[in-house]
């Protein structure tokens, strides 16, 4: 006897509560067959400006975090992925992907977290340093995170890009609000299931689903996002950098129409975790 | 408590030493710097290597601000001068530059800086005359500054694999620069030493008010033997920065100045490729604690406000002074500021010089103005002022609000506004206030308070009991709104390059 099965409705996942999008308004998304599979949250620009209020009231709690409690809580974060990563494969297998290309991506996914996990405790000894200054003067320069940082994940490998955009971020202690694919969101609402029972504080990693024609102007204009990470095309990058001005946010933005390998090793690097520090030098007097 | 020496009974009196008031009984006599500043009646724009004349045939004056009178002829370029400059550029980069090896461009820098020690003093008399500055900062602090960013910058052209760890570097191509008025020769510097040691050329375009210095580091750029296109001036004005900011050829674009003018640069790239480094306004906090050396932080007050006439982005302008002893640092900063010598700026005694132009007089006067509207107390010594020229007082502001537009918009000028805190979070708090992040000063015997202070000051540069250093070692840039990108050490050469 068959058993209809239970389906499941997406929510977003935001300051650590899994939620709808304020304006009530979903878009039905469908396998890669054509069939129904779920009504996706399509979030507005309040839906941002609150997921911004929640990574600012996360974000200096996980600022201040030791370099190794961060380190193994995106480890964790990996685990958590890896544990599911038959469901987080069947996913990506609904958005158009092969099952090998799915797995392969899971797997690249994991990694990549355990390689950032691996950065927390140590970027500093690399980035920063002690400057020889010709003044009695013990003058040092060390990183900070940025703070808040806007991540537009891009329309393919929408998990594995979705996580080597804001792990590199968040290696630091920085919070994230992060759009993501429009046309495959369901990996990120997945993730985000992962992100809640990953020792993440919640708040530190806020995913939003939605149409980046809606949600990039304010993504450019918020003036607590301190930095905008992600992948656009030429319109968007005009538009995010005008807007970016104003608030004189730093933009990191790779080119849509010049697809990246996120597969390959050179998706992931000490630099990327560079992109979104600030540099700060101290002069401490030398006397008795 | 044992201490590790033994403490000295002092033979001193409590009370304090009468203070000695000498008025104008005992003025000090004129002590002038004379070097002669060999300056040209008409200076050209530099272009592949040579002095040509502008393609309109227009010259604007540059005024000595201290007396108003005309210094030289400056050339008038206009975007066709800016393209010819590019073009040398872009040329000198892909015929000789961009191959020479790293150990032979540093060679060219070292002897820059090298030239620029021989001819300090008359570089220092050339900029106190065209910018206003008092001839000790010119002498002691701008000139031997910009020959030591050559100096360091020299010797990382060879070691370029060492600036970024696990990656190779390249130089980006041609670079376009602008600079503003308040240290002319030392902000050239800045510019120049990294660009060039990474491999890349310049078009660089000084204020129009001062570019005197700039052109004469030509003649240095000249004698040093640096190949032709490397390095290219224009001068002019706001249009001639536009042109250099919106030519096609630059890679990078680095401009420091206000943030008004930094948010127009970054609209008007929007949609390019082009790399930025931004270094705008501020409005730092100076932070006095009350177990702070007092004495020794009215001195660090009055240098972190009144240095360069408070024409400094990262000027200490805002003193948030600890409740217990606000009263007594006010006291204290009063009797200090009457005995500071404003004047003649190639005077050896003077302290504040002359402000670099009539507009930015107007400026400091029109927000000096609103402090007093707004309800602020104000302060200014009786100093006597040079009839001719443009000259503002020493100016204490207390009773300041957070929301005086004196507390919140950069004056660039010898003005201070002061405001009170009773904890270190409300200090934290008030310091943090502000659309800027450049820098911000600590006063505190205290180690740890340091530290906690450095670490929770959204500012590029922290200093503590000190104020206004600077070293081409030290990374400077900002946080927020005062730009982003780094001068300075590695941090700032990662800044003209790519990664490979």
């Amino acid at each position: 006897m068959s058993r209809l099965p239970i389906t499941k409705t997406p929510k977003v996942y935001v300051g650590g509560a899994f939620i709808r999008s304020e304006s009530a308004r979903v878009f039905p998304l469908k396998d890669a067959a054509g069939n129904f599979f779920a009504n996706i949250p399509q979030c507005t620009r309040k839906d941002l400006r609150n997921a911004v209020e929640a990574a600012a009231k996360a974000g200096p709690g996980w600022a201040k975090r030791t370099a190794y409690n961060r380190g193994q809580i995106i480890y964790r974060l990996g685990e958590m992925i890896e544990a599911r990563a038959g469901e987080m494969a069947a996913a990506l297998v609904l958005g158009g992907a092969s099952k090998v290309a799915a797995a392969r991506e899971v797997a690249a996914t994991v990694d990549r977290l355990i390689y950032y996990a691996g950065w927390t405790d140590k970027y500093e000894q690399v980035l920063g340093n002690v400057n020889p200054v010709a003044a009695p003067y013990f003058n040092f320069t060390v990183t900070e995170p940025m703070g808040i940082v806007g991540v537009l994940a891009p329309e393919e490998s929408p998990l594995l890009a979705l996580v080597s955009l804001f792990a590199p971020a968040i290696t630091s202690g920085n919070a994230v609000v992060a759009l993501a694919s429009t046309s495959q969101p369901y990996p990120a609402i997945l993730l985000g299931e992962m992100l809640a029972t990953s020792d993440l504080p919640g708040g530190v990693v806020n995913v939003l689903t939605g149409f980046r024609k809606e949600m990039v102007p304010t993504f450019a204009t918020h003036r607590h996002l301190r930095a905008l990470v992600g992948v656009a095309n030429a319109d968007e990058r005009k538009a995010l950098a005008i807007g970016a001005a104003d608030s004189m946010k730093r933009l990191q933005l790779l080119k849509a129409e010049e697809p990246t390998d996120w597969l390959a090793d050179s998706a992931q690097s000490l630099y990327a975790v560079r992109d979104t520090l600030e540099f700060k030098t101290t002069w401490h007097p030398i006397g008795a | 408590m044992p201490t590790l020496t033994a403490k000295k009974t002092s033979t001193r009196p409590a009370r304090p030493a009468p203070e000695l008031i000498f008025g104008d009984l005992w003025e000090f006599d004129p002590s002038p710097e004379t070097a002669d500043p060999k300056l040209k009646t008409r200076y050209d724009l530099f272009i592949n290597g040579q002095f040509v004349a502008p393609k309109s045939g227009k010259y604007f004056d540059s005024i000595n601000p201290a007396n108003e009178r005309k210094l030289a002829e400056i050339a008038q370029a206009s975007a066709a001068d800016v393209d010819a400059a590019y073009q040398a550029a872009k040329a000198a980069y892909d015929n000789v530059w961009g191959k020479l090896p790293g150990r032979e461009r540093a060679k060219y820098l070292f002897r820059i800086a090298r030239l620029l020690q021989d001819r300090a003093r008359e570089f220092a008399v050339a900029e106190t005359l065209d910018g206003g500055k008092p001839i000790k900062e010119s002498r002691d602090f701008d000139v031997p500054m910009a020959a030591a960013h050559f100096f360091y910058h020299a010797g990382w052209a060879d070691k370029l694999d060492y600036v970024a760890p696990g990656r190779r570097v390249a130089p980006l191509g041609v670079v376009g620069q602008v600079i503003p008025w308040n240290f002319p020769l030392l902000m050239l510097a800045w510019k120049l030493a990294p660009a060039l040691a990474m491999g890349n050329t310049v078009v660089l375009k000084p204020a129009e008010t001062t570019s005197i210095t700039c052109l004469k580091l030509a003649e240095i750029l000249q004698d040093a033997g640096l190949p032709p296109g490397v390095v290219n001036f224009v001068t002019g004005a706001g249009d001639v920065g536009a042109a250099v900011m919106n030519h096609p050829i630059p890679a990078k674009l680095s401009f420091t100045g206000s943030t008004e003018v930094g948010k127009i640069i970054m609209r008007s790239v929007a949609g390019t490729d082009k790399k930025m480094t931004l270094e705008l306004g501020g409005k730092a906090a100076n932070i006095v604690f009350d177990d702070a050396p007092l004495n020794q932080a009215v001195e660090g007050i009055v240098n972190g406000i009144f240095f360069n006439q408070g024409h400094v982005c990262c000027a200490g302008s805002r003193l948030l002074v600890h409740e217990p002893v606000a009263e007594q640092v006010l006291t204290k900063l009063k009797n200090r500021i009457k005995v500071l010598r404003v004047g003649d700026p190639l005077d050896k005694n003077t302290d504040i010089g002359a402000i670099n132009s009539k507009e930015q007089l107007r400026k400091i006067t029109a927000m000096v103005a609103s402090g007093v509207k707004e309800g602020a107390e104000m302060f200014q010594p009786t100093c006597r002022l040079p009839p001719k020229g443009f000259y503002f007082r020493p100016t204490l502001f207390s009773g300041v609000s957070m929301s005086h537009r004196i507390a919140r918009e950069e004056i660039f000028g010898p003005v201070l506004s002061i405001l009170t805190f009773r904890t270190v979070d409300e200090a934290i708090e008030k310091a943090n206030n502000t659309a800027y992040g450049l820098s911000a000063g600590v006063w505190t015997d205290k180690g740890s308070r340091i530290l906690k202070m450095s670490t929770e000051l959204k500012a590029g540069v922290v200093w503590a009991n000190t104020y206004n250093k600077f070293d081409p070692a030290s990374p400077f840039g900002g946080y927020k709104e005062s730009g982003f990108g780094r001068e300075g050490g590695r941090q700032g050469l990662l800044d003209y390059c790519k990664l490979i």
